[in-house]
């Protein structure tokens, strides 16, 4: 099966001469959950823009399908004028949609990600953890084919974090789509994905490339498995050396 | 989302989860806040009040006192005697006319400019130095021009309080729609919105709070607009600034003071009632609401 999403020889200098990424190339097929983990300024977070489109890249190709994009940011990007049905509701608005099959849509996402109930409130009486529910639940509206995660969970705290991170996985299953996941989490990286890969400082290229063995569903309890403590070993051995 | 990462929310079983407290209700009483709300207003009120009897009585020689005639003398000769009063309220009339019509075109003219400025930057960079240099140029040298050039009416009195009104709509304006958090650019960018459905679903909502504060500071300015226009041209039917102008050469100090607190209160009642509208407007959604 030829990959959903896949970068050949990608590569991104900026304007200003800084380089950021350096003959980046790999592919993510659907039912793949790939992520990058990095030392912070690596341009991780530059190739996922240049996935959907946000940055051209200077070099090399990428193909991917963008109208079945999904793109999670690092902030929740809510727009605070508008309630949680609303917000979720935003992206099939752009599409053009009619008002019936956005509510629907809305609705299927929302229960997806467990704010039934909090379809009225507004951002601001939201905690961290529930808006970016709300902010995944507005890509699950378009049911892309190809998920991109921008550190979705980097601003909030553990335990919300391993919280989300077992849902995430759950509609990973659930919706088959093409992961890619950016992080500097290792622990993070290893739970959710088949595949990690470690990208170097900058200029970003990679130099590490861990297949996850775990089957799906994946049980919390997995982070403590004497397996996945070695695995995380090894990622973490390979990230110190791309610190290097 | 990063600001309350504590208020993560509190896990139950079967995943329900508790809403976080929102800001507003801060532990205070109702009794409490209603004391200070209305407690401080008060208390500032009656010191006011002191101190102008205090200028009137004590401090001006009584062949003085003409200049600072005490409260109750201003009520009693400004809105007790019907003939006065009725002079005061037409004045009063004339001059919400006048600046209600100029914030209304205003507000037209200057989110209208705001608008056409934030969708290109040379326009922006082509326009923006004219509407300060309108703002910072010396008004009452142009009012009796307006007034040659348009007539001593109504007209004229618009056109002074639109220039004095029409700066803070399109500098607060402009920024709000310039302000847009980047996240959201790039996804309205990322399901290719064009320029209209960006300024109509994502601009104009965000710019909201940043109008209504340039509602809020144009409302309080076109009653100055409207009272500094009417006292320079002394001419066609008076408004609160013929009103102040006549009764000041006239030494009646009293009808004079009684016109100048007519025009503060509408000055106040534009500023409350704008400020009122826009906290409706944004007010469930907005940080700084209350």
């Amino acid at each position: 099966m030829s990959p959903a999403l896949s970068f050949d020889r990608v590569a991104m200098t900026f304007p200003d001469g800084t380089e950021a990424l350096q003959e980046v190339s790999f592919g993510v097929s659907a039912g793949e959950f790939t992520t990058v983990v990095g030392p912070s300024g690596c341009g991780k977070s530059t190739l996922l823009r240049i996935a959907s489109g946000l940055t051209t890249a200077s070099a090399g190709v990428v193909s991917v399908d963008r109208n079945q994009l999904g793109y999670v940011f690092q902030d929740a990007t809510l727009l605070p004028w508008r309630t949680v049905q609303d917000n979720v509701e935003l992206l099939a608005e752009l599409h053009g949609l009619a008002s019936g099959d956005r509510q629907r849509l809305a609705n299927e996402a929302i229960d997806l990600v467990g704010l039934r109930g909090f379809e009225k409130h507004y951002p601001k009486s939201l905690s961290g953890g529930m808006r970016m529910r709300a902010s995944l639940a507005r890509s699950l509206t378009l049911k892309p084919a190809v998920f991109l995660f921008d550190e979705p969970f980097g601003a909030v705290d553990e335990i919300t974090r391993e919280r989300l991170n077992d849902e995430l996985l759950r509609l990973f299953v659930h919706e088959g789509f093409a992961g890619l996941f950016i992080t500097h989490s290792i622990y993070e990286a290893v739970f959710l994905s088949t595949r990690v890969l470690v990208m170097s400082a900058r200029p970003g290229h990679i130099v590490g490339d861990f297949p996850v063995p775990f089957p799906y569903p994946r049980q919390p309890e997995l982070r403590f498995a004497p397996e996945f403590a070695e695995l995380t070993g090894a990622v973490s051995a390979a990230l110190r050396g791309a610190h290097a | 989302m990063s600001t309350d990462v504590h208020q993560s929310p509190v896990i139950l079983t079967g995943g329900a989860m508790a809403v976080p407290r929102s800001p507003g209700g801060r532990g205070m009483g109702q009794r409490d806040s209603t004391l200070l709300r209305f407690g401080g207003p008060i208390a500032v009120f009656a010191v006011f009040i002191g101190i102008w009897y205090l200028f009137a009585y004590v401090i001006l020689a009584p062949q003085r006192r003409f200049l600072v005639p005490p409260p109750h003398k201003v009520i009693s000769v400004a809105y007790l005697n019907w003939n006065n009063l009725h002079a005061l309220l037409d004045g009063l009339l004339l001059s919400t006319r006048v600046s209600l019509t100029g914030l209304g075109i205003a507000i037209v003219i200057g989110m209208t400019m705001a608008v056409v400025m934030s969708q290109a930057r040379w326009v922006e960079a082509a326009t923006y130095p004219y509407a300060v240099a309108l703002q910072t140029v010396p008004i009452l040298a142009l009012v009796p021009l307006i007034g040659f050039w348009f007539g001593f009416n109504f007209r004229s009195r618009v056109i002074v309080c639109v220039i004095i009104a029409l700066f803070p709509i399109i500098a607060n304006t402009l920024f709000g729609l310039k302000s847009v958090d980047k996240g959201h650019h790039d996804l309205f960018s990322l399901h290719g919105a064009s320029r209209w459905t960006r300024l109509r679903k994502l601009q104009f909502p965000a710019a909201l709070p940043s109008i209504v504060t340039g509602l809020r500071i144009s409302a309080g300015l076109s009653v100055i607009g409207a009272i500094v226009g009417d006292f320079f041209f002394r001419q066609g039917e008076a408004g609160l600034g013929v009103l102040i102008y006549n009764y000041n050469s006239r030494i009646q100090s009293e009808q004079m003071y009684g016109a100048m607190i007519l025009a503060m209160l509408l000055g106040l009642a534009m500023f409350w009632i704008f400020g009122f509208v826009g906290n409706r407007i944004i007010g469930s959604w907005h940080e700084s609401a209350r």
